[in-house]
C-alpha cells in the first residue's frame, strides 16, 4: 500500500530532525544541523537495504516517487513565499554580497570537478 | 467576492495546489510553444513564483489575502519532505564515490562565501568583526546568517541585510543555475554533489537543479543540506575568530 511507502518517508524525515537537534544541541547551536541530510542518507541506505534483500513492493515505492513528484510544485510554492520585496530593499551590500557570493562558488565548480574526477581515475 | 476570498482562506493548502498546478501548467506550456524546451518549465514556474512573490509581502505573494496556503505547500515542512523523498532516486554507490570531495567542498563552499560576503560588506561600510561574520554568514545561506549573527551579538539590520543576501543568493542560483549548468559541467551526480557542497543554498541549488535535470536534485541537495550545518557550526566560531585576528 502507498501509504507504507509514505509512513517511511515520514518516519526517515522524523528521525533525520531529530539526529540534526541531537548534534544541534551536542554542538551548543541552537537549531537543527543537517537534519535533512541526516533523513536523506537514512531513505538511500534503507532503500539500499532492500534493494539488496530483493524485497521490491512497487506500491510501497510509488507512495514515496508520489511525493518526489511534487517535488517541483512545492519548490514554486516556496519562490512564490519569498520576501524578494525585501531582499531587493536589502540595499547594494545585500545585492552585491549574493551576486559575488554565487559567482565565487560557480567559478570553483570546474576546478574540484577537475580535481575530483582525476582522483577517481587514479 | 468577500465570502470566496475567506473561503479561499479556509481552504489555503488546496487552494495552493491549484494555483501552483496552473503555474506549472502555463510554464511548461511557454517553455514548449515559445522557447522550444529551450527554458526549461520549471525554471519558467520557478521564475514565475518569485515575480508574484515580489508583489506580495512578507511572505512573498502568501501575504495577499486568500493566499496563504502557498507559505504552507511551500514552507520548511513540506520542501523538506519533498526534498527528502528525491533521496529515492539517488544512489548508494554515486554518493560513496563523492564522499570525501563532497566533505571538502561543504568547506572550501562556506570559506568562500564567507570571505567574498564578508568583505564585500566591508568594502561598503561594515567594518566591524560582528558585522563581518553575519554578512560573511548571509552569504553562505538565509539562515547561516542570523545564527552567526545571533550568536556573536550582531545588530539587527545587519542580521536583516544577512536574510536578504541569503535570499538574492538563492534567487540568483535558481535562475541561473540552468543557464550555466553546461559550463559548469552539471550533468552527472558527482558534479551535481559538488556543486550542491559548494553553493550551499537549498533552496537555490534544488530549485536550479530542479530546472536543469530533476534527476540530480537528490545529489546536489543531499550535499546543500549540510552545507547550513557547516555554516553554522564554523562562521559563529573559527571564522569569526580569524576574522577577530585581522579586523
Amino acid at each position: 500500500m502507498k501509504i507504507y511507502g509514505v509512513a517511511i518517508l515520514a518516519g526517515c524525515f522524523l528521525v533525520g530532525h531529530i539526529l540534526g537537534d541531537l548534534l544541534g544541541r551536542l554542538l551548543h547551536m541552537n537549531g537543527n544541523l543537517g537534519g535533512v541530510g541526516f533523513a536523506m542518507l537514512l531513505l538511500i541506505l534503507l532503500h539500499d537495504y532492500f534493494d539488496k534483500k530483493n524485497w521490491h513492493q512497487a506500491e510501497t515505492e510509488n507512495g514515496i516517487l508520489f511525493w518526489s513528484t511534487m517535488y517541483i510544485p512545492v519548490v514554486v510554492a516556496m519562490s512564490a513565499s519569498q520576501n524578494v520585496k525585501a531582499a531587493l530593499s536589502g540595499g547594494w551590500v545585500a545585492m552585491l554580497a549574493g551576486v559575488f557570493a554565487t559567482v565565487a562558488c560557480f567559478a570553483i565548480i570546474p576546478v574540484i570537478d577537475r580535481m575530483a574526477k582525476k582522483a577517481n581515475n587514479k | 467576492m468577500k465570502e470566496i476570498i475567506s473561503i479561499l482562506e479556509k481552504n489555503g493548502f488546496v487552494f495552493a495546489l491549484l494555483l501552483v498546478g496552473c503555474i506549472i501548467y502555463v510554464s511548461y506550456f511557454i517553455s514548449k510553444k515559445f522557447t522550444n524546451n529551450h527554458i526549461p518549465g520549471a525554471a519558467i514556474a520557478i521564475s514565475f513564483g518569485l515575480v508574484l512573490a515580489y508583489f506580495g509581502g512578507e511572505k512573498g505573494f502568501a501575504s495577499v489575502p486568500g493566499f496563504s496556503g502557498l507559505a504552507f505547500l511551500g514552507g520548511t515542512m513540506m520542501r523538506d519532505f519533498a526534498i527528502v523523498s528525491t533521496a529515492m532516486g539517488a544512489k548508494l554507490a554515486e554518493i560513496k564515490k563523492t564522499g570525501f570531495i563532497g566533505l571538502l567542498c561543504l568547506l572550501i563552499g562556506t570559506v568562500v562565501a564567507f570571505f567574498v560576503g564578508g568583505s564585500i560588506g566591508y568594502a561598503l561600510g561594515y567594518t566591524d568583526a560582528k558585522s563581518f561574520a553575519t554578512i560573511g554568514g548571509g552569504a553562505c545561506t538565509f539562515i547561516v546568517g542570523p545564527v552567526t549573527g545571533g550568536a556573536v551579538g550582531a545588530s539587527s539590520d545587519v542580521i536583516a541585510i544577512s536574510i536578504a543576501i541569503g535570499v538574492i543568493k538563492s534567487i540568483v542560483v535558481s535562475i541561473s543555475t540552468p543557464f550555466f549548468a553546461k559550463k559548469l559541467g552539471l550533468d552527472n551526480p558527482q558534479t551535481a554533489m559538488i556543486f550542491g557542497g559548494l553553493v550551499g543554498s537549498t533552496s537555490g541549488v534544488s530549485a536550479g537543479l530542479a530546472a536543469t535535470d530533476p534527476k540530480l536534485v537528490p545529489y546536489g541537495a543531499l550535499t546543500a543540506t549540510f552545507h547550513t550545518a557547516m555554516g553554522c557550526l564554523l562562521c559563529p566560531s573559527i571564522l569569526y575568530f580569524l576574522v577577530q585576528l585581522f579586523i
